[in-house]
């Protein structure tokens, strides 16, 4: 495993398997966050990609972004379109057709096409065992057909779906992907950010070296959605993990590990700040969000401390 | 001279799927199709088949990942029936514009509610705009043979496209029949390992499934319809040395006592054979009357339904589907197929064995019967239901 952290970032892969002229907007996280990990995977691997952002960014007919295999199908199925490839790769492997090399099955999806109407798939594929690698970036709503919530999407973010009202926006608490993917008892699980590129991308490494199914999931700034400037969704990908709203760790065979240590949380009230989709918030709702992060925050700790 | 075996259909399904050497079975288990997979399970497990069994947990995800295997170029199969090929329905859709040669056996199934198991055709009239190629067998050969017949036209370069193989639920699926099986080498000669155009794979990237704008969708659609039509020739093509190699072949409609008939009975489906009875108890009578059984579904044979019906006086279209609101969709094909000729063939339209109810050779006789009647009144109505109480 390389360990690019104590390399200086100049000497990381120089490759590029997003070739450039996408359209993402501005600020885009999910691009940065697809750059980093195919640079960290090399070129042995097949991609299949949910319908969303990515895909429409990518892939405008007749052209084409993709500097490694890659399919399109469906929005739901990308797990299952996973299991496919990987199965063919496998028999056509067995019978010769197709030499000894390694070529590693990586789904790209959001967070609607995951956790909520990708899920079953998602869920069947991991049972399955097929060796593969899952990424959802998590930008935390539909952003792709114009910000409509998703499970994913935090309590008290404004979407077009769960607009404000008389209430706060989005009444329900996100949905817990990564302890989802725990509960299939895969080799591997692990949250990252785009912000922190040599966390990710070793994330990404080690995906790619498990044998079996191993889920990312990452979180992805969302200028438009998030209703942020297009230059800070760096730093709000930090604020996230530095608050403890988006700890990042890694879940190796059932037991979690923070991966990286941000000492004492900082106040949420930053983050949410800085953002559009929370500009309605009051103190109450903040303090609200306050509790139930460091509440959330106790119980991972306490996963890491029992080892579980 | 080749040995007959009795076997249930469903099993010589699988035998089929066996010798085309299939690397990918992906499947979900849905009456009325699933011993055509669990006796594939069967012969994965105990090393008869060397293939991957793919054991998914919905419809949706069975073909979703027979694009994924398809795509790497391994040579997919997949069964299902009713409920399912409704669960897998857009998926069905990207299977085709991507030009996937993936092959399916339906068990044809009634759709709920109310729930109801049994051999139906509204399952296929429900995918009938999917693009793949479909046709029908009408009994256990019928079904074993077309499966290797589906693998060679679906990987013929010239086509690409996926095939869908009918065959009735319960009446089909669960008979035991009396059939030639055809060997390994005999399978092998006629269908050569597929040797996929594109396919995924690092050494070559390619990008499939790229999303299309107005200005360039209707043009991919296009190519997909000429690509499903100009089919046809190597379907008939591959039927054709089907025929040479095992002396059975098929044809887009298949005809029985058509040369002098007046009144033609049209139907998809084991229904066919019960309607050949009628047939021939109508012509003791002295009665001219024949019969057209549809093989090929997709593409639609018009110009082989337009010769066959010239100069024909009525034909009795039986449908064992609804189109709730207007007429039934095979009724509505002929008529639209035949509305063009000078000489004018009546056309009238039945629906009956719907959800697995039985129509007897007697049902036909009174059907033809009803259809003269109509015909002579100057049917202008809509099709009747048949065997139906009030």
């Amino acid at each position: 495993m390389q360990q690019y952290s104590v390399f200086v970032p100049r000497l990381l892969p120089k490759e590029e398997f997003l070739a450039p002229g996408y359209r993402s907007c501005p600020g885009c996280g999910e691009t940065l966050i697809v750059r980093m990990v195919t640079k960290a995977l090399g070129r042995n691997v097949i991609v299949t990609n949910a319908t969303g952002c990515l895909e429409i960014v990518t892939s405008p007919l007749p052209t084409t972004s993709w500097r490694v295999p890659w399919i399109h199908t469906l929005f739901e199925n990308t797990a299952a379109v996973a299991s496919g490839i990987e199965s063919g790769l496998k028999i056509l492997k067995r019978k010769g057709k197709l030499g000894d090399k390694k070529i590693k099955v990586v789904a790209f999806a959001g967070d609607g096409a995951t956790a909520d109407i990708g899920l079953q798939a998602l869920s069947g594929a991991m049972e399955r065992g097929h060796d593969f690698m899952y990424v959802c970036f998590d930008n935390e709503a539909y952003m792709n057909t114009g910000v409509q919530r998703s499970s994913s999407t935090p309590y008290g973010a404004s979407t077009t779906t769960s607009p404000v009202g008389r209430g706060v926006g989005q009444i329900t608490w996100k949905k817990n992907m990564p302890a989802i993917a725990v509960a299939h008892n895969i080799p591997y699980v692990a949250t990252a950010s785009p912000s922190y590129p040599f966390d990710l991308m070793q994330k990404a490494q080690k995906a790619l070296n498990v044998n079996g199914p191993a889920y990312l999931h990452v979180l992805s700034p969302c200028p438009p959605g998030w209703g942020t400037p297009a230059d800070i969704s760096v730093k709000l990908g930090r604020l996230a993990v530095e608050n403890g709203v988006f700890p990042l760790f890694e879940v190796v065979d059932g037991k979690y590990k923070l991966t990286v240590e941000t000492g004492p949380l900082r106040p949420i009230k930053p983050y949410i700040k800085a953002q559009g989709r929370f500009r309605h918030l009051n103190d109450e709702s903040i303090n609200l969000i306050q509790e139930r992060v460091k509440k959330e925050y106790d119980v991972l700790l306490n996963k890491i401390k029992c080892g579980a | 001279m080749r040995k007959r075996v009795g076997m249930e259909v469903s099993l010589a399904c699988s035998e089929a799927a066996r010798l085309s050497r299939v690397d990918v079975v992906s499947a979900y288990p849905i009456t009325p199709q699933t011993h055509i997979v669990e006796r594939l399970a069967e012969m994965v497990a105990k090393g008869q088949l060397d293939a991957e069994f793919l054991c998914v947990e919905s419809e949706h995800s069975a073909m979703s990942a027979c694009l994924g295997s398809s795509a790497v170029g391994a040579r997919v199969f997949t069964a299902t029936a009713g409920q399912g090929l409704e669960l897998m329905h857009e998926v069905l859709y990207v299977a085709s514009a991507s030009r996937l040669p993936i092959v399916m056996i339906v068990a044809n199934r009634a759709l709920s509610a109310p729930l109801n198991v049994w051999g139906d055709h509204s399952d296929v009239m429900a995918v009938r705009d999917t693009g793949w190629i479909q046709y029908f067998a009408e009994n256990g050969q019928e079904a074993f043979d077309l499966v290797p017949c589906a693998f060679k036209i679906a990987e013929n370069r010239n086509v690409l496209l996926p095939v869908m193989v009918h065959m009735d639920g319960f009446h089909l699926t669960h008979v035991v029949e009396s059939l030639y099986l055809m060997s390994q080498e005999e399978v092998d000669s006629y269908l050569p390992p597929y040797e996929p155009l594109h396919s995924l794979n690092p050494d070559k990237p390619v990008t499939m499934g790229a999303f299309a704008a107005p200005f360039i969708y209707t043009e991919a659609k296009k190519a997909q319809q000429e690509a499903v039509r100009d089919s046809k020739q190597y379907i008939l093509q591959a039927w054709k040395e089907f025929g040479a190699l095992t002396g059975r072949e098929y044809t887009p409609l298949k005809s029985y006592m058509m040369d002098d008939a007046e009144e033609v009975f049209f139907v998809i489906g084991s229904f066919s054979e019960m309607a050949s009875v009628a047939v021939d108890k109508m012509r003791e009578r002295g009665e001219k009357v024949g019969l057209l059984s549809l093989k090929l579904w997709r593409p639609f044979p018009t110009e082989e339904l337009k010769e066959a019906l010239r100069g024909k006086q009525l034909v009795a279209v039986l449908d064992r589907s609804l189109s709730p609101g207007t007429e039934s969709p095979l009724f509505t094909e002929v008529r639209s197929s035949i509305y063009d000729m000078r000489e004018k063939t009546r056309v009238i339209g039945f629906i009956g064995g719907l959800g697995g109810r039985e129509l007897s050779p007697d049902d036909f006789e009174q059907m033809m019967e009803r259809a003269r009647t109509l015909s002579h009144n100057g049917f202008v109505g809509q099709a009747e239901m048949i065997g139906v109480r009030d």
